[in-house]
């Protein structure tokens, strides 16, 4: 298609906190300028930048992208941001893709950034206005009924426990524990603990949830010929995917994200990928709940249709498996402010398939890794395919 | 993070540092009102509703019938011109047990939110509403269920006009 070839050549993140001293712009300023120190480059080498960060209710600014400009680094330079719900994190570095894929830009600076805590007295109020205001919001939603509706209707369809989703969540929190950045590590997690955590919005619990946090995450791409002369590890982007599906998410088959699936073969096709169960060494889904992380495994068609927990049963997702699942710890482990969150799944795979990953390393030489984030009204899927 | 990085920014603040007022913040509420028009589709419906019955929208081309109505089919892109009475009844496709509202207070009383598929509509095709004069540990996806609809001089055109969804006595 004459695209060019595109690396992850940096990376940098804050620490994901439930309430951050730093203000969204000097969240985004602390990755960036972090990933651009662990390349070695300054601002002056960016030619411009990609900004991803969700509603602008959590910061109650309309254009918050402009707002939050200088903080980002988008003084003088091409600049945007993009916005896809919870799968902003994994569409904005595939805007900083195609700004080089296409020839237009060598060097992009690409910043993911979320503070939730300003919403007060709690974040989960800001998604109120996600739902239709005429034919919805007059039955008083939370954001919780939709995870709970799909979860339920998920486990249900294919007779999956509680107890075997709540593996999940077990499985990232304890992977999280070896993450310095991470805001719920924990390595002495058990089921039980998940199973008697408080009951929200049954089937889901305190413990099936990821918490709301503030932080930040920016990566630097590069095209080939720039990235060869700055690092001999480049991390190549070798397929990209996104997604849509209908608005009207109670007309549609709650059980499965055909939206996922089809994100997941635009990518696979792009990278070349005939079996992706074989091809793909590390996953990285979108876990804002235990179960989404499942319910993502088979629409990225890493496993069958119901079958996904049992790559938890066997091992198969566990950090040494054969498929080692969120390795970092995910957004139930890391934390998940939310733009930030998707592009924490692309800064894990950039340092896992540079074997940077210290105490998370996946054994094994991993040489791809693929990650995937979802949002919207339950409707978006977007996915990223790396490799070395 | 990379064992290559040492420091790592990002400072988490405690509840004590807001107690012990060390951490200045300003506090401002937003207010917006909109008056949202309903338009040609939802319009429809909302007058269905205010006469007793749930109105969906059908494709030919597509052979679709979708709840609520819309006025362009999502598959094809066509117009959905034909606006087609459906039943009031319906099929429990997902429910949840609630105990928190959406500001996340706490509820002693659980909500039980559901979508039901409408007798009428394509399978798998509903809308999101309450279940009531239930025990919550008898709901069960697939139970039958019929609107509960409000008097009809009180009922505003709104999808409040149905107060809840009940289970059908099974014969």
């Amino acid at each position: 298609m004459g695209m060019r070839k595109v690396a992850v050549i940096g990376a940098g993140m804050t620490r994901f906190v439930r309430r951050a001293l730093e203000t969204p712009k000097e969240l985004a300023w602390q990755a960036a300028h972090q990933a651009l120190q662990s390349c070695e480059l300054t601002m002056d080498d960016i030619e411009a930048v990609c900004l991803g960060t969700a509603p602008d209710s959590f910061d109650g600014l309309h254009m918050n992208g402009e707002y939050l400009s200088d903080g980002a680094g988008g003084w003088q330079k091409p600049y945007m941001r993009s916005y896809v719900g919870g799968g902003t994190g994994v569409f904005v570095p595939i805007q900083g893709w195609y700004h080089i894929a296409s020839g237009l830009f060598d060097v992009v600076l690409v910043v993911a950034e979320e503070k939730m805590s300003s919403f007060y007295p709690h974040a989960q109020a800001a998604f109120l206005t996600i739902f239709d205001h005429t034919t919805e919001r007059p039955l008083k939603p939370n954001l919780l009924w939709i995870f709970a509706l799909e979860m339920n209707r998920y486990m249900t369809t294919y007779g999956i426990s509680k107890a075997d989703i709540a593996r999940v969540s077990v499985q990232h929190k304890r992977n999280a524990a070896g993450h310095p950045a991470a805001l719920l590590g924990d390595s002495q997690i058990t089921v039980e603990d998940v199973l008697k955590s408080e009951v929200l919005a049954w089937p889901v619990q305190r413990y099936d949830v990821s918490p709301v946090s503030d932080g930040a995450v920016a990566i630097i791409m590069a095209a080939e010929h720039v990235a060869r002369r700055i690092t001999d590890k480049p991390v190549w982007i070798e397929g990209v995917g996104w997604s849509l599906d209908t608005a009207h998410w109670t007309n549609r088959d709650l059980a499965y994200p055909r939206y996922v699936e089809s994100a997941a073969r635009m990518a696979y096709e792009m990278a070349g990928i005939k079996e992706p169960k074989k091809e793909i060494h590390i996953a990285e889904p979108y876990d804002p709940f235990d179960y989404k992380a499942l319910h993502h495994l088979e629409g990225l068609q890493l496993a069958e249709r119901g079958e996904a927990v049992q790559l938890y049963i066997d091992g198969t997702a566990a950090r040494d498996g054969n498929m080692p699942v969120c390795p970092s710890g995910g957004l139930l482990g890391v934390g998940n402010p939310i733009a930030a969150a998707g592009l924490m799944k692309i800064a894990e795979l950039f340092w896992q398939l540079r074997g940077e990953a210290g105490e998370r390393q996946v054994p094994g030489h991993p040489r791809r890794g693929l990650a995937q984030a979802w949002g919207d009204l339950m409707q978006v899927g977007t996915v990223v395919i790396m490799g070395r | 993070m990379s064992e290559l990085l040492r420091d790592l920014p990002g400072r988490s603040l405690s509840e004590k540092e807001f107690e012990e007022g060390k951490i200045l913040f300003n506090f401002d509420e937003l207010h917006g009102n909109f008056a949202w028009d309903t338009g040609v589709a939802v319009g429809s419906y909302l007058a269905g509703l205010k006469r007793g019955v749930i109105l969906g929208a059908h494709c030919t081309t597509c052979r679709k019938t979708v709840v609520p109505p819309r006025m362009v089919c999502e598959w094809c892109y066509r117009p959905m011109n034909e606006i087609v009475v459906l039943q009031d009844t319906g099929t429990v496709n997902t429910f949840s047990i609630c105990y928190v509202t959406w500001d996340v207070q706490r509820i002693q009383e659980a909500e039980i939110p559901a979508v039901i598929e409408i007798d009428g509509a394509s399978p798998l095709h509903g809308i999101m509403h309450l279940l009531g004069e239930v025990d919550a540990d008898k709901v069960h996806i697939g139970m039958r269920v019929k609107a509960v609809w409000k008097p009809a001089d009180e009922r505003q055109g709104a999808i409040t006009d149905i107060c809840y969804f009940k289970p059908i006595e099974e014969v």
